[in-house]
């Protein structure tokens, strides 16, 4: 990680050290119990993957570290910080951004407020030209209505609005998904430059082949709770059983 | 012709009215979801407000135009976070029930103590008099009412429309779990919205004590025409509310010229019209 990105973020500067520790986290949407007990690490600068079948409990993970899960106990500690109470706006202001799976850009505002609209919450964040020369497409639509954008486009949006804010740990649901291959490769490319940025991503992917080429690390969720975890260098010797869970 | 013009303007005093209340309504349904009943009770408690600080406490009525509205807006806040923040994500009916509970309830304690005849509220002394415009004779108040009115709504809607804290409002409008998920204090820009639209009304209760007196069911009356306009020019939409509010006024006073025994139905005519055709309202989008 480059000393000048450490520097300005107190978030990105324990380079290496456990940024997010998730223990015994269970979560409900009403009377339905999603997640079972989820025990993982993420270590700051890395990209960790979460795999699993379609309502395996990826999503609430996501949303359960975010504060937008009503019910939901366990642990949760953001930089040794405990925030399984804490609502989701005092989360985001501690440095943790979400990017949705819907994407979440709002109709009633054009492209430049809906860039604009997540606060900056601490120093450190990517200043917009950077933006621009991460996301060009952006930069000529600013003043189109959000969702007039394409698929692609809204998807860079929802990225995009994430990282001026400082947070340094995103959280990205679901990124490619329903993207054309050269987009999803945008996205791809994005990712390895937010990593080499020192941001810390938390990614959540049905398509492994997409997360093999950014991961480091990959945990598979399974019926709500954490069944396997292993590296970006022992994907291969696991892919057999990463078929078998994943289904695919 | 002097008559058509006097209705004109009456018109358009009422039109104010309907646009500062409807658009208060249109907020306050935006963000919080209720189809606020209180309204109209807050309107006048700021017509009592204003009467107060002028007679108890010696206070004018430039004083009034602001403090009344913060008075009534801290009241409505206290109403939201007591009351109404609980029912977040209940069915409509619930919100109407409560604040209909709670307009009655207002306006019983204020008949209760003033009876059902008006107080008087005299206009302030730089706005008495009138001007001859050649074509008709203006009272000075009224012009002021109906210019004050527009800026105010023109201002709420650059206020939404245009600023950084009015994108909060129209994203925490479309989906309130994001916009906290950013780091905004959602619930918190909730009660400030409904104090902002409880504080509109108040500020036509003070703009109308002059005109029409100061009663406790001065707001009774009005609203049922406002729900009536708000209805018609389509819930959620400021601009929509804001040149409904006026136009059925103007409406309104040009029924009174060419067919007076309408004058009171006419709103309500063209709503079932509206509803007929367009049951979003003119300008409103899809539930």
């Amino acid at each position: 990680m480059p000393e000048t990105a450490t520097a300005e973020a107190p978030a990105k500067a324990a380079t290496g050290g456990n940024i997010l520790g998730v223990r015994n986290l269970e979560a409900w949407y009403g009377e339905s119990h999603i997640l079972h007990g989820i025990n993982f690490d993420v270590n700051a600068g890395e990209v960790v993957t979460l795999l699993g079948r379609n309502g395996a409990g990826k999503t609430t993970t996501l949303k359960s570290i975010m504060g937008i899960i009503g019910k939901r106990t366990g642990s949760v500690k953001f930089n040794n910080q405990e925030i399984i109470r804490a609502t989701s706006d005092k989360i985001a202001r501690m440095g943790i951004a979400f990017c949705p799976e819907e994407r979440g850009i709002f109709s009633s505002l054009d492209v430049r407020e809906n860039l604009l609209l997540p606060p900056v919450v601490r120093p450190g964040g990517l200043p917009l030209d950077q933006i621009f020369d991460l996301f060009p497409n952006l930069k000529e639509r600013l003043t189109s209505q959000g969702t007039k954008l394409s698929g692609g486009e809204q998807q860079m949006l929802a990225i995009a609005r994430i990282l001026r804010t400082g947070a340094s740990f995103l959280m990205l649901d679901e990124p490619t998904e329903g993207l054309a291959p050269v987009i999803i490769q945008q996205i791809g490319h994005t990712i390895a430059r937010l990593k080499k940025e020192g941001f810390t991503i938390l990614l959540v992917e049905q398509n492994f082949r997409f997360a093999s080429t950014v991961a480091d690390r990959y945990y598979v969720v399974e019926h709500g709770k954490i069944i396997d975890g292993f590296s970006n260098s022992e994907l291969a010797a696991n892919m057999d059983k990463l078929h078998t869970y994943l289904g695919v | 012709m002097q008559a058509l013009y006097a209705q004109l303007l009456v018109g358009l005093i009422n039109g104010s009215f309907y646009a500062l209340l409807s658009l208060g309504l249109a907020v306050i349904f935006g963000m919080l979801n209720i189809i606020n009943f209180a309204h109209g009770a807050l309107y006048m408690m700021g017509a009592f407000v204003a009467y107060f600080l002028l007679n108890l406490g010696g206070i004018n009525y430039w004083w009034a135009l602001l403090i009344a509205p913060i008075i009534v807006g801290i009241f409505g806040m206290i109403l939201e976070r007591t009351m109404l923040q609980w029912l977040t994500g209940l069915d409509h009916l619930y919100g109407l029930l409560l604040t209909f509970g709670i307009a009655l309830i207002v306006q019983g304690v204020f008949q209760n103590y003033f009876g059902s005849s008006g107080l008087p509220y005299a206009i302030p002394d730089q706005l008495k008099g009138g001007m001859n415009l050649g074509f008709m004779f203006l009272p000075v108040y009224r012009g002021w009412v109906v210019i004050f009115s527009l800026v105010v709504c023109l201002a709420t809607w650059f206020l939404i429309e245009k600023t950084r804290l009015g994108a909060y409002l129209r994203a925490a409008t479309e989906n309130p779990t994001l916009v906290r998920a950013f780091g905004i204090n959602v619930p918190r820009m909730i009660t400030l919205t409904y104090g902002l639209g409880v504080g509109l009304a108040a500020l036509a209760g003070v703009l109308s004590a002059p005109i029409n007196q100061v009663r406790p069911l001065m707001g009774a009356d009005l609203i049922i025409v406002v729900f009536a306009v708000v209805v018609i020019g389509g819930m959620g939409s400021i601009m929509g509310s804001i040149i409904t509010g006026f136009a059925l006024g103007v409406i309104e006073g040009l029924t009174k010229y060419f067919y007076p025994e309408a004058s009171n139905t006419v709103v309500f005519v063209l709503m079932v019209l509206v509803l007929l055709v367009k049951p979003t309202g003119l300008t409103g989008r899809a539930a």
